[in-house]
């Protein structure tokens, strides 16, 4: 018993230093050469020239500017969707339908969305197809700059599309700390319309919850790399797109480049996350505004309608994607314009499969282990933060958030050069840690408000039945979670699945995931091979979904309170 | 939980312990049998580009036999883009780790190679010729084989399969004898056909290799390309070669505001439709893809009257590699007259081999010979003359000026 009291007291810290040390140390790294200081380049000492290197890069500012729009741009789109279908549809079937949608469209990762997107836009894709040549008269695609086009419209659409499913779940964890359903009956009841009574009564505590996790959206958005690859503009990509171009340049001189630009993206993630405070301000301003002048907003059908699109259109996106790229792993010649390949093969998967071995293994291993260290560290803290009776403190909070937040770019070289300094590069318990390091923050916050919301009342009858605090841990709330812990594991295990950067270069190409193997093939440019992982890297996260969500059913089957 | 990371530190330190000393000489390919029993039980990490299931499947055999015959294990660590192993022995000589490395055999040419031979990240001295393969390497016939972009290999580099630059069209939407047979017949073509060329955005290897054509086909004064470049006078010599792409770019696939991402990029645009002309560095990649059913199988190749580039590429073993053995091994079965032959099958991959059939025995040769190299594959004969690439230093010249000039055209 004692024991785990010590364990609980030890979590909180061990848990910062495994957040904030990798931060910390990636950050140095990457600051060093950046200065100048690289000795084994010959940078000894310390000069601000790369810097003035960088401005000099053609079109550098644009790359920029470019990152900090999509940041705000795919964060107010996907964010507005969400508050208005929230608003408009709660408590709807819509709602239920698309509450049920969300696992699946989480299981799809960034990459796998954005091919499935490219494929179905370009001007030889699959929507063309479908109306070629009957409708539109063309045996020979048009020649348009859909994807890939210089405003980076395609790169915030396929952006827009997979952040809608995470806000849609960070703003469902939170709508059950709010009065939800007496709140907008109130403000139905004062003559406003849905959205109004929304945004005036039920948003403010509300945005207040989801607040760092929309941080962490603008700051993704303006820092994504493989996206940008697959989606965004050419001349001149965006800025992430160009840092690992220098750190790929074999002259190696670009290191030092890339250093700087690797500290430039921080700023420029800074400078979106600042534009975004903006946003919030002039919204609030807004919304003031309105409310001091009584507008009831009635007639809000039409943002009603155009929000239920929004939404439906994203997750159909999505899914069709993803059911596009995996008709395409078993097509053979499939050409422009038929509307399914004229033959089909196995082929793709049959070269696939018996390779995929090693990098599954991988990729579960690390996962499994990952989420399970983040589990015991979260429960121990939560746990912690329950004998104490210490509430969450907004600076607690921001640190956990810190490593979504920090361009995952800025500080992975600096902490890869750490690695292979100390010797762990490519070693497996290197990997876990690095993908602990973004694993644990999602744990925690999924985690956290079920095991804050849980009723204190059942660990009072059970310590006045005499139990221990440890034995009422065990026997009475942790099984009571089981079903956020289950759901807390899958979130963490998705997100190592997908960590891509991550995993190249702390893993050095010896440990290899799915993800890694998919995004070398994903550079071959071939569809049918990109089907296969995209399929594969789909399926994992999908899996441990299902399991969080049927296990319990079946383990608490004669447990009649803790179904559902 | 206290003990753990401890426990992790001690393994650390004996590690690291172990791997000094552990400093060793390396192994000499001159005396082959200890190279053998050297290599026997070591793990070959091999960098290659890994975006090809074809190429990936044949290393993948490789490792298969090598473990069979010689008890050493392969591993194919698959790249997305080469510098990236080139910067990761930057990054292990950066830590001061010059024994044990990551990477045991890459894949390599040009400009990685000029690099890393600079920055001295090879191992060195001469090691190819020692090797007992390396007598059948045509070496006399096949000059790319000894000067790398005009660098010299200095035998720190072993040669694994030619390239040649072709390009390919579908017989089916395009007639052959339109089709142009220089880059100022390209231009031509493009004028005519608006929207239909691209070539993939330097500094991808094959879009560079098209600045490279064309600037081969426009400079005034060849033999400058074979030096570096004479700053005094890039502007003037690359003058032709600009002027040449800000007349074809408006003619380009999207207007030239958007470019293919690579060869394989292309490939799926010309099976799209969106791309009528695509070109490749390897003879037989239009055969390759109609076997894998990626292209219809009326697509053929050709190639400019005049010649096109030509090149060798290669693998290389890092200063620091651990298996250095092992990696001497797989280089050697690499130019084995059997894993040439296999290569050069379209079925398989169909790189042209680096060997002279005349040094082969009769038997060697005639597994060449049988070889199916497809409908789509012109005849040595037809594939017109090789030229040599620039001295690297151009590349990298053009491949900044280009994106000065058209990198943030938008």
């Amino acid at each position: 018993m004692t024991g785990g009291v010590r364990l609980a007291r030890l979590a909180p810290p061990l848990t910062l230093a495994i957040l904030l040390g990798p931060l910390a140390f990636g950050l140095a790294g990457t600051a060093l050469p950046a200065l100048g200081y690289l000795p084994e380049l010959g940078g000894a000492g310390f000069t601000l020239q790369h810097f003035s290197d960088l401005a000099a890069v053609p079109g550098i500012f644009r790359s920029a500017m470019l990152s900090i729009v999509i940041g705000l741009v795919t964060t107010l789109v996907a964010l507005g969707a969400v508050a208005a279908f929230v608003a408009s549809d709660l408590g709807s079937p819509a709602f239920t339908r698309m509450r049920r949608m969300i696992s699946p469209l989480l299981s799809v990762p960034h990459a796998a969305a954005a091919f499935g997107l490219a494929f179905l836009i370009a001007p030889s894709g699959m929507i063309m197809r479908l109306f070629s040549p009957w409708a539109t008269g063309l045996d020979q695609p048009p020649d348009l700059l859909i994807v890939n086009d210089p405003l980076a419209l395609s790169m915030m659409a396929g952006l827009i599309v997979k952040e809608i499913p995470f806000l849609f779940l960070v703003t469902l964890a939170a709508l059950p700390q709010t009065r939800h359903a007496e709140t907008m009956r109130l403000g139905r009841s004062l003559g406003y319309g849905r959205i109004a009574s929304f945004t005036l009564l039920l948003w403010p505590p509300l945005y207040r919850q989801v607040r760092l996790a929309v941080f962490a959206v603008v700051a993704y958005a303006s820092s994504v790399v493989d996206v940008a690859l697959i989606l965004g503009p050419h001349l001149p990509p965006t800025l992430p797109v160009r840092l690992i171009d220098w750190m790929n340049d074999p002259e190696l001189e670009s290191r030092f480049l890339a250093s700087a630009g690797a500290v430039a993206q921080l700023g420029v993630t800074l400078l979106a996350l600042l534009g975004w405070v903006g946003f919030e301000k002039t919204g609030a301003f807004l919304v003031r505004i309105s409310r001091d002048a009584g507008r009831r907003w009635r007639h809000d059908a039409a943002l009603r309608i155009g929000a239920r699109t929004v939404m439906v259109a994203s997750a159909a996106i999505v899914f069709g994607g993803i059911a596009v790229l995996a008709l395409w792993s078993v097509s053979g010649l499939w050409q422009f314009p038929d509307a399914l390949p004229s033959g089909f093969s196995l082929r793709s998967w049959m070269q696939a499969l018996p390779r995929m071995s090693g990098p599954l293994a991988t990729t579960l291993a690390v996962a499994g282990l990952s989420t399970l260290i983040a589990l015991v560290l979260t429960i121990l803290c939560l746990e912690r933060e329950y004998e104490t009776g210490r509430g969450r403190g907004g600076g607690a909070l921001l640190l956990i958030y810190l490593p979504l937040i920090v361009p995952q770019i800025s500080f992975m070289f600096g902490l890869q050069v750490l690695s292979i300094w100390l010797g762990v590069d490519a070693s497996f318990p290197a990997l876990v840690l690095a993908h602990l390091v973004f694993v644990l923050p999602y744990v925690f916050l999924s985690l956290s408000d079920p095991w804050r919301a849980h009723d204190r009342r059942h660990d009072l009858i059970a310590a006045g039945l005499g139990m221990s605090r440890s034995r009422t841990l065990i026997a009475i709330r942790l099984p009571m979670l089981t079903r956020a812990i289950l759901t807390a594991a899958a979130v963490g295990f998705s997100v190592s699945v997908g960590q891509y950067l991550p995993t190249v270069l702390i893993g050095a190409g010896r440990l290899t995931t799915v993800t890694t193997e998919a995004v070398a093939l994903a550079a071959g440019g071939n569809r049918r091979v990109i089907g296969v992982y995209a399929f594969m890297q789909t399926l994992l996260p999908f899996l441990a979904f299902s399991i969080a969500t049927g296990l319990p059913g079946l383990v608490f089957r004669n447990r009649r309170g803790l179904r559902v | 939980m206290l003990k753990s990371p401890i426990l992790f530190a001690g393994a650390l330190t004996a590690a690291l312990a172990l791997s000094h000393a552990a400093k060793a000489a390396d192994p000499n390919p001159r005396d082959w049998d200890a190279v053998l029993a050297e290599a026997k039980g070591q793990t070959v990490y091999f960098n290659a580009w890994g975006g090809s299931e074809n190429i990936n499947s044949y290393i993948g055999w490789a490792g298969e036999t090598l473990k069979e015959r010689f008890g050493v294990e392969v591993v194919h660590v698959k790249l997305d883009d080469t510098a990236s192993a080139v910067a990761k022995v930057l990054a292990e000589k950066t830590a001061g780790k010059n024994e044990g490395g990551s990477v045991d055999l890459i894949w390599i040419n040009g400009e990685n190679f000029a690099s890393m031979k600079r920055q001295q990240l090879l191992m060195s001295p001469d090691w190819t010729t020692g090797l007992p393969n390396w007598t059948y390497v045509d070496h006399e016939n096949k000059p790319t084989i000894l000067t790398d972009f005009t660098i010299a290999t200095d035998g720190l580099e072993s040669p694994w399969g030619g390239a040649k630059m072709v390009f390919f069209h579908d017989t089916a939407r395009t007639p052959a004898e339109s089709m142009p047979k220089s880059s100022a017949e390209l231009l031509k073509w493009t004028q005519d056909n608006l929207g239909r060329f691209s070539y993939p955005q330097p500094p991808d290897f094959i879009g560079s290799s098209f600045l490279k054509q064309v600037l081969i086909e426009t400079i005034a004064d060849k033999s400058k390309l074979s030096q570096p470049v004479t700053d005094a006078s890039f502007d003037e010599d690359v003058a032709p070669l600009f002027a040449y792409l800000d007349t074809l770019h408006p003619n380009l696939w999207r207007g030239g505001k958007a470019y293919p991402q690579n060869y394989p990029d292309m490939k799926q645009k010309l099976a799209d439709g969106e791309l009528d002309i695509i070109f490749a560095f390897n003879p037989s990649e239009a055969s390759a893809g109609i076997a894998a059913g990626e292209l219809p199988d009326t697509v053929r190749s050709f190639a400019y009257t005049d010649g096109t580039l030509g090149n060798t590429h290669f693998v290389a073993i890092p200063y620091n590699a651990a298996a250095k053995a092992g990696a001497l091994v797989l280089a050697n079965f690499l130019i084995s007259p059997e894993a040439q032959a296999r290569k050069q099958d379209p079925s398989i991959w169909g790189d042209p081999t680096v060997l002279s059939m005349d040094k082969l025995s009769t038997d060697e040769r005639a597994a060449f010979d049988a070889l199916d190299l497809g409908i789509a594959t012109l005849k040595p004969d037809q594939l017109g003359p090789a030229l040599d690439e620039p001295h690297p230093d151009w590349m990298e010249r053009i491949e900044g000026e280009w994106l000065k000039r058209y990198g943030a055209a938008n």
